[in-house]
């Protein structure tokens, strides 16, 4: 995620910005169409899962919210939008980012999987079949982000063994308490993997 | 081969890992528009007024609504789910994160962008924020338990026999506001059309949904439909039908247009109610040999402004049936602060009175020489002491031997800081575990499609824990046919009703219509077929239904034949009998934890559990392990992690968030075993099922604390418990 700005250090930017974009009290104006262009009509160009996307989105649009309410993929869930709970991660260009703290605007020109695009057709990527076998789920909420998270990390080498799989799934949190059949999933997935 | 019992993989699990499962925020409602909550930012006083000229101007907003403008709600009396307020109904501040405002915009940045931008002036009030300056204030509830018991009870004299004890125990043990904190946050899209309006809504309740909005809303009850076919699970947080659903329906009343309303997760904190605080005076007596002879537990619970509606958190209830004690007082008190209403949350009740009733139980043993196990059973009690009744069924004692043996209890040396890892200090500590058997009205349709396949409905949900599959499972096994030829639907108030996903009580409510649809069923299609020629003279209940024929005497015809004649329809209501008069309906369980704690550096690790169970008859061994398991990390959280942390001076809670208000994590959860123990109750429900859901969350944190304590030596009376506590 290093060369994308986050939304985080946006928002600091645009705080430290407030005073400029106050001064000129155009009340009238920023109600009118063309101003709600302005702020709202953000091209950006990206590959969703294989897939040619034009979004026209905010500049403070979240690719979360691209995704969810701009591309109408709800796969990649919300759980916080701040960066703590882990449901929202996707691929972005082979990694996995959160997508609540990446802005959509940075993301022009973006190869992005989500859950909807893992599996290869109707064949399950062997993590989603793993998760059902092992019921790594309950009410499945944060199940998008744990499995997009597992791909991943099997891929960078990091499910050796039942604690390393335990580390690097911290940062997805499943308030269900699915935890030691997801280890259980990860665990045979990667056997096979 | 039944189907009842397997362990079988979740019917919707595919549409979980594909992200095709739509939650109440996912559904495409065309021209749709976004509403985001302003909440207080005071505790106590009155709204002054509002600046609202900055926000309204901003760009694509459609509507900021305020008490000034929000017009007249009406409060639906006798539906328990539905919430008072806050409802922009008038301009009192009754705690900090109340409800204020509502901006509409076209998008969801443009709303939260003039959320923000909305300005607020108060008067202020005194607040009320601590519990413990305002315990000398506590009150008895109005309608404990809905009325349906005291707050207060007792048997023989316990005062006057506490004083006769041999060994004695006085101690005040404490748990914190925690949150449910489900995945999902709250979510309501809401459309009108004409005098009909439609939610889609992320509930444990669609029933209490739609007679929640058409009472506030004045409309009949078929004008409200409730949609919900996944929620990201509830823990009692998405039970009551909560503000911000009928905000999200007045808000599209308002724009004319269907408006969607997500609540952050900061907004959660004050939005949904949450466990309340409580402080649990416990005092036990037993004789010499450990029979015991007098039990007292007094129990405070924190709770919002009185006209925000009444939750008191029943603590002691399993204090009165758990052990054969002669001499049992048990009260409840409330302590009104200014705080948002307070709710159930997974194992309301249970989860905190038994930490505190566990842990008590475990310094008798400690006082008295026994072993935490043997001291329970020489109080075993083998009918229901409180209510004079047999239980239904209890294999309480089977728990407790299997769990002992599995976790290898006996190596278990009795003195506190005795077991050692080098300079790990190792902690074994027990609990039991106990919650009600529920069960409520249920209606089920069903429905024979021309070519054989079957659905059922219900208005009932599944909040991660199986409903589509265990139903489909019940009724494979009723009408013999495989499970996928059966669909099971739910979540739409449109279909016959359910109860609310709560009270543990789901399967032993729905199941038994769902058994009833499909016997009906068969007696139609049986019906068909004695009615065709040359069947005259058979009797119905004769006839068998074996692999798509029907089956009578000298005669058969395929199910396809008798469905030329078209679909075939049924539909059952079932509910409760008088079990609950003859019996006292419980499930049981036993808890054994291990911890592992660095003496230096107070950090304390769960490192293995044990959980043996009687759930009664498990309907899928495979979703009931996984309910265990989620139950028993939910106990870790409130042993060593969660803690709602409220600012004395300000009534706000600082820590709405998920990084600071500490959950489990993976790395958190050892390896966990669970041990089901049979027990098919068939005293309670006709399918002999007890519910897991609150259970296995029950005793863990007295578990573990007893572990910490067989660890440290240090009797840590509050969870969480936390470094600071054992260094
Ligand atoms: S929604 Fe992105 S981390 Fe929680
Ligand atoms: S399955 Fe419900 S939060 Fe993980």
């Amino acid at each position: 995620m290093d060369e994308l700005i986050t939304r985080r250090e946006v928002m600091v930017v645009a705080a430290g910005g407030m005073a400029l974009s106050q001064a000129p009290a155009h009340g009238a104006d920023r109600a009118s169409d063309a101003s709600e262009k302005q702020t709202s009509d953000v091209p950006v160009s990206l590959r969703v899962n294989g897939r040619a996307l034009t979004l026209h989105v905010d500049q403070r649009t979240s690719l979360l919210d691209a995704l969810r309410e701009y591309a109408g993929l709800t796969g990649t869930k919300k759980g916080c939008d701040r960066g703590a709970c882990g449901a929202c991660t996707v691929h972005l260009d082979g990694r996995r980012v959160i997508s609540c703290l990446t802005l959509a605007s940075r993301c022009q020109g973006k190869d992005i999987t989500t859950i909807e695009g893992l599996a290869n057709g109707d064949q399950l990527h062997p993590v989603q079949a793993a998760f059902i076998e092992h019921d790594g789920l309950q009410c499945g909420y944060c199940t998008p982000g744990q499995i997009m998270s597992a791909a991943a990390l099997i891929k960078e080498g990091h499910a050796g063994s039942d604690p390393e799989i335990r580390e690097w799934m911290s940062g997805n949190i499943c308030r269900c308490g699915a935890y030691p059949n997801i280890i259980a999933a990860i665990r045979h997935a990667s056997r096979g993997a | 081969m039944a189907m009842i019992g397997q362990p079988l993989d979740r019917i919707d699990g595919r549409a979980k890992v594909t992200g095709a499962a739509k939650y109440a925020a996912e559904f495409r409602v065309p021209n749709a528009v976004h509403a985001v909550l302003v909440q207080s930012t005071i505790a106590a006083g009155s709204i002054t007024g509002f600046d609202l000229k900055e926000a309204s101007d901003m760009p694509g907003v459609l509507a900021i609504i305020t008490p000034n403008n929000a017009g007249k709600l009406t409060h639906p009396e006798n539906v328990p789910q539905a919430v008072a307020g806050p409802l922009l109904q008038n301009k009192d501040i009754l705690f900090n994160g109340q409800h204020v405002a509502l901006v509409v915009a076209e998008t969801l940045e443009q709303a939260q962008s003039a959320a923000s931008a909305v300005r607020l002036t108060y008067t202020r009030g005194e607040a009320a924020t601590s519990m413990d300056a305002m315990l000398g204030q506590a009150y008895p509830p109005k309608h404990f338990r809905n009325g349906a018991r005291p707050p207060d009870t007792s048997r023989g004299n316990a005062d006057e026999s506490f004083a006769t004890g041999a060994v004695k125990m006085d101690a005040t043990y404490v748990t914190p506001i925690e949150h449910h904190n489900p995945m999902e946050p709250h979510a309501t899209i809401a459309a009108w059309d004409g005098d009909r309006v439609t939610v889609w809504t992320a509930t444990q309740g669609i029933s209490g949904v739609q007679s929640t909005l058409a009472g506030q809303f004045g409309i009949d009850k078929a004008n409200v439909r409730a949609i919900c076919p996944y929620v990201g699970a509830g823990f009692g947080s998405k039970g009551n039908t909560w503000p911000p659903a009928t905000l999200a329906a007045l808000a599209a009343r308002t724009v004319r247009r269907p408006v969607k309303l997500v609540l952050s997760r900061s907004q959660m904190y004050t939005s949904n109610g949450y466990r309340p605080r409580t402080v649990q005076k416990l005092k036990i007596a037993a004789a010499a040999d450990g029979a015991l002879l007098s039990m007292r537990h007094d129990g405070f619970s924190s709770m919002s402004r009185p006209s925000l509606g009444e939750f008191a958190e029943p603590v002691a209830l399993a204090t009165e049936m758990l052990y054969a004690c002669p001499n049992v007082a048990v009260t409840h008190r409330l302590v009104a602060l200014n705080a948002a209403l307070p709710t159930y949350m997974r194992a309301p009740g249970e989860a905190s009175g038994v930490y505190a009733l566990e842990s008590a139980m475990d310094e008798m043993a400690v006082a008295l020489k026994m072993d935490p196990i043997a001291f329970r059973l020489k109080n075993y009690a083998e009918t229901d002491p409180h209510e004079n009744k047999p239980f239904a069924s209890k294999a309480l004692r089977a728990c407790y031997e299997q769990g002992a043996r599995a976790f290898g209890w006996e190596k278990r040396s009795a003195e506190p800081r005795s077991m050692r890892d080098g300079n790990i200090l190792i902690g074994w500590g027990f609990a039991t575990s106990t919650y009600p058997t529920n069960r409520m009205p249920s209606a089920v349709k069903i429905r024979m499609e021309k070519d054989a396949r079957v659905v059922l409905q219900c208005g009932t949900q599944d909040i991660g824990t199986g409903t589509y599959t265990v139903m489909t499972q019940v009724a494979a096994d009723t009408l013999g046919i495989p499970m996928h030829h059966i669909r099971f639907e739910l979540g739409d108030s449109n279909m016959p009703p359910g109860p609310v996903s709560g009270g543990s009580m789901t399967v032993a409510s729905v199941s038994p219509s769902v058994q009833a649809a499909c016997r009906a069923l068969l007696d139609k299609i049986k019906d068909r077929a004695v009615a065709q020629p040359g069947w005259g003279g058979q009797s119905r209940d004769g006839l068998q239904l074996r692999d798509g024929q029907v089956v009578g005497i000298g005669q058969q015809i395929s199910l396809a034949t008798l469905l030329e004649h078209g679909p075939i329809e049924a539909e059952a209501k079932t509910q409760p009998g008088d079990e609950k008069k003859e019996f006292s309906m419980h499930a049981f369980g036993a808890q054994f934890a291990e911890v592992r704690v660095d003496p230096d550096l107070g950090e304390i690790r769960v490192s293995r559990y044990v959980g043996a169970f009687d759930g009664g008859n498990i309907l899928n061994a495979k979703t009931a392990r996984s309910q265990l398991i989620g139950g028993i990390t939910y106990g870790i959280g409130m042993a060593l992690h969660e803690e709602t942390l409220v600012d004395q001076e300000t009534g706000r809670i600082v820590n709405t968030n998920v990084a600071e208000y500490l959950m489990p994590v993976n790395a958190d959860v050892p390896d966990i075993q669970t041990i089901i123990v049979p027990n098919d109750d068939k005293n309670s429900n006709p399918l002999g099922v007890k519910g897991i859901g609150e259970l296995p969350m029950v005793g863990v944190a007295a578990a573990i604390a007893n572990a910490v304590y067989h660890a440290t030596g240090v009797r840590v009376r509050k969870v969480p418990i936390r470094i600071e506590d054992v260094l």
